[in-house]
């Protein structure tokens, strides 16, 4: 028998910035597919490091500069702990975006040639699709789409035939559709992407601050997530990968700390993972992700995940009441993540977004960096409502309220 | 009654006055709104160095339909030379509502097209507002 979902986590409090009021009103937050709030843990982390144990970090000998680095490498323990991944295949960058370019170009440029194909899905993020075209261009090499279907999903079917023609060298893919909210099925396509030869990237921004991943389990060459979805702040993101891949691959950025020694002509690389890391590393970031780390594993990922499907299915029940409103992507909360997109006959999505502010309720509107699926849909954008650790019902009202509030604005009818 | 969606604001969304296309016409452009994809082209007809007709196609809020479908009467029957004068003042005026920093783009790109159909100058118009 399921877990019996939680109404509320009961964790605002943590988060200061609820405590925060607009002309009078409390912050009704909808948006953490965009960004998530942050706890006091993660803030008072940041700000204790900064405080007290600022230094650069390695080849540091005194005291302090010790601290920076024991911080910063028990900050990738955690943080590669969180999604039962290894310390040296777990690379801090600025975010999914810079840790797709990375495996774009430093593994991309030495593995697709003229003829491959490079597999990604017309459900991609903007970020999982740009640098694939750039590489095809680059190498000659052809981008190929597996098609989304009405439902909002994948297919694993699609997927053999598509790899039984025997060209695809990668296939990269969401874990979680940051439009739709499908949660696609990643060890199974991953398991056949492998018996095919091939290698997988999966982005796991929308998946990574919602529910239990494992990446070993899910068997992925490359996987990538960024901080601040997940509770902790800008500027850093994470790419997993097995070690023995990333030491097969030359270096994406190059200069300080990424080198073993450099010569007048000619440098030798760092160990895993300082090879994948230039320059001084986000050290004060990586502190702050691994309090976020902590706070999620002490809430329970299991929990959240529990919470956030409870929510999202009360979300589309309250929505479908809502005249004219159209939900895309997976009917059943049960396969998808913690958000929904929606079109609503007779208003833009701009005004939606805008006359939910007038309810105090956040959410985005536009085409959420996926044109490509924007256009499979139909549509030029759509509204996106999701939810983190400290949404409730009474969140999911507000928002349904100002959408009624919204519809009689604009002098739209009762159905 | 709401500050920005006011009655004529809504009516000029749902009845967009000079939406369409021309054909034949002597200039043209498309532009886009990269923050969120909404496009707007304009057709116009030249006669004696004036707009002689206009019209606007593509999609987008109630914002940016709004403020092509008004700016639209201004436009016909102006000189091609007046047109390149024009600037977000002009528009935000002509529109009559508060325009907050992430809707100005909204209601500026009817005049960046029509702009970038007369004059070439395809940047975002600016303003002292």
């Amino acid at each position: 028998m399921p877990p019996v979902a939680e109404s509320s986590l009961e964790v605002r409090e943590d988060f200061p910035i609820f405590a925060r009021r607009f002309d009078g009103r409390p912050l009704i937050y909808l948006d953490s597919a965009a960004t998530s709030q942050k706890p006091e843990v993660v803030i008072s982390a940041l700000t204790d490091h900064l405080r007290n144990h600022n230094a650069n970090v390695h080849r540091g000998v005194y005291a302090l500069a010790q601290e920076a680095d024991a911080a910063f490498d028990l900050a990738r323990e955690k943080i590669a702990a969180f999604t039962g991944a290894q310390r040296q295949g777990t690379i801090f960058t600025k975010n999914v975006t810079e840790a797709i370019n990375l495996v774009a170009y430093s593994w991309g440029r030495a593995n697709i040639g003229s003829g491959d194909a490079v597999l990604i899905t017309e459900m991609e993020h903007h970020a999982n699709i740009v640098p694939w075209q750039i590489l095809c261009r680059e190498r000659g090499a052809t981008l190929r789409y597996l098609k989304v279907d009405e439902r909002g999903e994948l297919s694993l079917e699609a997927l053999e035939s598509e790899l039984a023609r025997g060209d695809v060298r990668l296939v990269a893919f969401t874990h979680v559709s940051n439009v739709l909210g499908t949660i696609n099925p990643v060890a199974e396509m991953t398991a056949r992407v492998r018996a095919a030869g091939a290698v997988s990237l999966v982005d796991g921004a929308q998946a990574v601050p919602h529910m239990p991943v494992d990446v070993d389990a899910l068997g992925a060459d490359f996987y990538g997530w960024t901080g601040h979805k997940a509770l902790g702040p800008t500027g850093i993101g994470v790419l997993h990968a097995r070690p023995e891949i990333l030491d097969g691959m030359e270096p994406f950025l190059t200069g300080g700390d990424m080198i073993s020694s450099v010569d007048f002509q000619s440098a030798t690389w760092n160990e895993l993972p300082s090879k994948f890391e230039a320059g001084t590393p986000m050290i004060a970031e990586a502190v702050g992700l691994a309090a976020a780390v902590d706070y999620l594993c002490a809430l329970d990922m299991t929990r959240v995940r529990v919470h956030e499907r409870s929510l999202t299915a009360y979300m589309l029940e309250r929505l479908a009441e809502v005249p004219g409103l159209r939900v895309v992507g997976p009917p059943e909360a049960e396969g998808r993540g913690g958000l929904a997109s929606f079109t609503i006959e007779g208003m833009h999505p701009h005004d939606v977004a805008e006359l939910a502010d007038r309810g105090g309720v956040c959410i985005r509107a536009g085409h959420h960096c996926a044109q490509p699926l924007m256009r499979c849909l139909g549509v030029g954008a759509t509204a996106r409502a999701s939810v983190g650790v400290y949404n409730d019902a009474a969140d999911i009202d507000a928002l349904v309220a100002a959408l009624h509030a919204g519809r009689e604005v604009f002098g739209l009818g009762g159905s | 009654m709401d500050d920005l969606y006011r009655d004529y604001i809504l009516e000029h969304y749902k009845r967009p006055q000079n939406f369409g296309e021309l054909d034949p016409r002597d200039l043209e452009a498309l532009e886009h709104n990269p923050l969120c994809g909404d496009e707007l082209g304009v057709h116009i007809r030249v006669k004696d160095g004036r707009i002689d007709e206009l019209r606007f196609h593509g999609h987008g809020c109630a914002i940016s339909q709004a403020a092509a479908s008004i700016a639209s009467e201004e436009l016909k029957g102006m000189e091609l030379q007046d047109v390149g004068r024009l600037d977000a003042d002009w528009m935000i005026e002509l529109l009559g509502i508060p325009v907050s920093a992430t809707r100005r783009k909204c209601a500026l790109l009817n005049l960046k097209v029509v702009r970038g159909a007369v004059t070439g100058d395809d940047s975002w118009p600016t303003g002292s507002a």
